[in-house]
């Protein structure tokens, strides 16, 4: 009993002693240590570049950059950009493989997780054959096979194999049509936009309905409908009234290659698929994980309530494995989007290849160009996590 | 208690590691100089070398280095330590080679690099030698029936990135009108590797570059070089701005190699040559004066380069003329009596 009432009220103590104030002394003192190690470093080299006399700074993004970009999705020339330009188009190169690769690991990914627990027996070691082959090959190697031994044999642009509505194929790429858009073009992306906008509101009424009396909609299709018909038939209508708004370039022989029309490197290709297929067997194992998580229990009571095997999955089980699905999922696409950086082996000019491969070297600003560049990295992926992380709440079990 | 020791261990080793951490940063810029120094402590030169360039710097079927560029590091560590075999190479692709010289990774850079006023004001290098005056040049296939540069209009060219090469490309399509498509590669090797499977028309880098590389193509003979050099490319070491005492041995190196071929002097009769009575025989070979003693070296300096590797004459020969599968011919790079830009400077 005495010492409860001690407890009760405790004698003053020194606040030398208190726990809280030592707890955030001694953070204090780790941050300030910490960042005084990082000034040090940094004051440090500076200090010792310019006495070994190299530039520094990042005037050097204003600079002439004097050297020619095989893919660019902005206006670049070797002439009239700069090397902050040369950023750019890396930046650009990197963010339009991530994004692409992504989109298509995702599907190929669920296709062949769900495929791995088929029933049908064939399917199921087809897909768990995929998997581990395809993950337990370095993917550097990957990407050097699509590249020199799938990509390498095509013929040169003189045999180029024609595919037939102006696509042709040869060792310098993927050769198609180019839209050329007249002063009615914008009409299409007008009727697309009207078509989003339909689609979204007629989903909401189609819920609200069934909410209310049960009644199903054909949602997909009208979707579909507006979505891409109306865009379409624009097009028609304006076409027969004389008003063409897009037509086409073909790619045409020149003396070396194909001109005119669009070109895919075979460098993003290559690179494309790689990324692909790999990252997809990663994302088959979390997809197949995730469905596993969902008790048979799940399964058995919607059958019960009389639906089919495909609503089943699309409705009960899908919804369900997504909360476990998706945070192993994102970091899926993390590594998707670092791993483009093994580019640099196959040419492909991404942001590693042309920033930190072609303007290091031809400034020699090695600090400065690695500090962005992981700079870039770091925010590609916490804007992606982040992104991630929303949908993530977005999907998580509600309790109530 | 256990617990307790295992703590302050812990406490200890973290501080170690911290103030380590400190002290490697504060470090880092005394290194600038006296790299002779450091050299010798250790017991063998670093020598950046290309990751494959036959003739430059390429390793044989045994895994020793050879090369013009080799022998150069070859001649600078027979001067040091009379002994030409204590160089650790570290093969560099062009786009790695500044930074890794910049760092200190490597004490000289002999790879077959373009001196220009950029990387000699901007990048804190200094090229103290020019040991193989060069040109950039075209490759292409026999069968696309292309004759001049003048016809590559349209043309996809394989180059290595991170060269003057790759600026050079850009700058001579422009100049005269013409479109490209570039397509770069971090290493020569996967460069010509691309060029070799079809992926370009054109293969473009120094003219002495091409011949080597052709040799390596699945079917050498089925490639042509055409005629036009469209830059000039002065090839030599380089070293870190700043250790002047550094550079002058590298820059030495070269020159007494070039003056003993001028001045008759080979491999096969430097002991003979030893006793001679020309008083520039005398000076190059240390039995006057004390050249040596100059720059941190032994006076006989001069006498172990040619001892060891030989003459500029008897390197050429060996790594990229009439003695080696190139068979370039000495051209600018014969000595200045013969009419070549190889000119080697007075030892007074």
């Amino acid at each position: 009993m005495q010492t409860v009432v001690s407890q009760t009220s405790p004698p003053k103590k020194s606040i030398l002693y208190d726990p809280k104030v030592r707890g955030v002394f001694y953070q204090v003192l780790l941050v300030a240590i910490v960042g005084y190690l990082f000034w040090i470093a940094a004051t440090n080299a500076i200090e010792n570049l310019q006495r070994a006399k190299i530039a520094s700074g990042f005037g050097f993004l204003n600079n002439t950059a004097g050297f020619d970009i095989s893919q660019t999705l902005i206006q670049f020339s070797a002439a009239g950009s700069d090397y902050g330009d040369a950023f750019v188009v890396g930046l650009l190169n990197t963010l339009i493989v991530s994004a692409i690769g992504i989109f298509f690991t995702t599907i190929l990914g669920f296709l062949i997780g769900i495929a791995r627990l088929s029933r049908n027996w064939m399917v199921a070691k087809v897909a768990m054959v995929y998997v581990e082959t395809l993950r337990n090959i370095p993917l550097l190697v990957q990407l050097l096979f699509w590249y020199i031994a799938v990509l390498g044999p095509l013929p040169q642009p003189r045999n180029s194999i024609e595919m037939g509505a102006g696509f042709f194929l040869n060792s310098r790429g993927l050769f198609m049509a180019r839209p050329v858009y007249t002063a009615d073009a914008w009409a299409i992306p007008a009727a697309l936009v009207i078509g989003l906008v339909g689609s979204f509101i007629y989903r909401r009424w189609a819920k609200a309905q069934q909410e209310r009396t049960g009644r199903q909609s054909p949602v997909g299709l009208v979707t579909l409908g507006l979505v891409l018909g109306l865009p379409i038939l624009t097009w028609i209508v304006l076409a027969i009234m004389g008003a063409n708004p897009i037509s086409f370039e073909l790619p045409r022989k020149g003396t070396f290659n194909l001109t005119g029309g669009m070109q895919i490197l075979p460098e993003f290709v290559a690179l494309l698929l790689g990324l692909t297929t790999y990252t997809a067997a990663f994302i088959a194992e979390v997809v197949r994980a995730g469905i596993l998580a969902v008790s048979k229990g799940q399964t058995e009571a919607a059958g019960s309530l009389g639906l089919k095997p495909g609503q089943t999955l699309r409705l009960v089980v899908i919804p369900q494995a997504m909360r476990v699905i998706i945070p192993p999922l994102t970091s899926q696409y993390l590594n998707l989007t670092k791993n483009s950086s093994l580019a640099v082996a196959i040419g492909y000019p991404d942001l590693v290849q042309v920033f930190m491969g072609t303007v290091l070297n031809q400034t020699g600003q090695a600090i400065e160009v690695v500090v962005i560049t992981m700079g870039v990295y770091l925010t590609i992926s916490l804007v992606t996590s982040a992104l991630m992380n929303i949908y993530n709440r977005r999907v998580a079990i509600v309790e109530r | 208690m256990e617990l307790l020791g295992e703590y302050t261990s812990m406490k200890k080793a973290l501080i170690s590691i911290a103030f380590g951490l400190t002290a490697s940063l504060l470090a880092t810029g005394a290194s600038a100089q006296a790299t002779l120094n450091s050299v010798k402590q250790k017991g063998f030169l670093t020598c950046g070398s290309n990751t494959g360039l036959a003739g430059f710097g390429l390793p044989d079927a045994q895994g020793n280095w050879t090369g013009l560029d080799v022998d150069l590091c070859r001649a600078i560590a027979a001067a040091i330590f009379d002994d030409p075999s204590k160089v650790r190479y570290i093969p560099l692709a062009a786009k790695d080679r500044f930074t890794a010289l910049q760092s200190g990774e490597v004490d000289v850079l002999s790879r077959n690099s373009t001196m220009t006023m950029s990387r000699d004001t901007q990048l804190g290098l200094d090229f103290p030698a020019i040991n193989y005056f060069d040109g950039q040049g075209f490759m292409v296939r026999k069968k696309l029936g292309v004759s001049s540069a003048k016809e590559l209009n349209g043309a996809s060219i394989c180059t290595q990135q991170g060269t003057t090469t790759e600026l050079n490309l850009a700058d001579y399509f422009r100049a005269n009108n013409m479109k490209y498509e570039v397509v770069a590669f971090a290493t020569s090797d996967e460069t010509f590797k691309a060029y070799d499977a079809g992926r370009c028309d054109a293969f473009t880098t120094d003219a002495s570059g091409l011949y080597a590389e052709r040799l390596r193509a699945s079917a050498p003979d089925d490639h042509i070089v055409l005629p036009e050099i469209i830059s000039k490319e002065p090839l030599g070491p380089a070293v870190r701005h700043g250790d002047n005492q550094w550079g002058d041995i590298v820059r030495w190196a070269h020159n007494a190699m070039l003056n003993a071929e001028e001045l008759g002097v080979t491999k096969a009769n430097v002991d003979q040559m030893k006793g001679s009575d020309n008083p520039e025989i005398k000076r190059l070979l240390g039995t006057e004066g004390k050249f040596g003693e100059a720059v941190g070296l032994t006076n006989d300096w001069a006498y172990r380069i040619i001892k060891h590797v030989g003459n500029y004459a008897e390197v050429f020969e060996k790594n990229v003329g009439e003695g080696s599968k190139l068979k370039i011919k000495r051209g600018q790079n014969a000595l200045w009596t013969k009419g070549g830009l190889q000119y080697g400077m007075p030892i007074r």
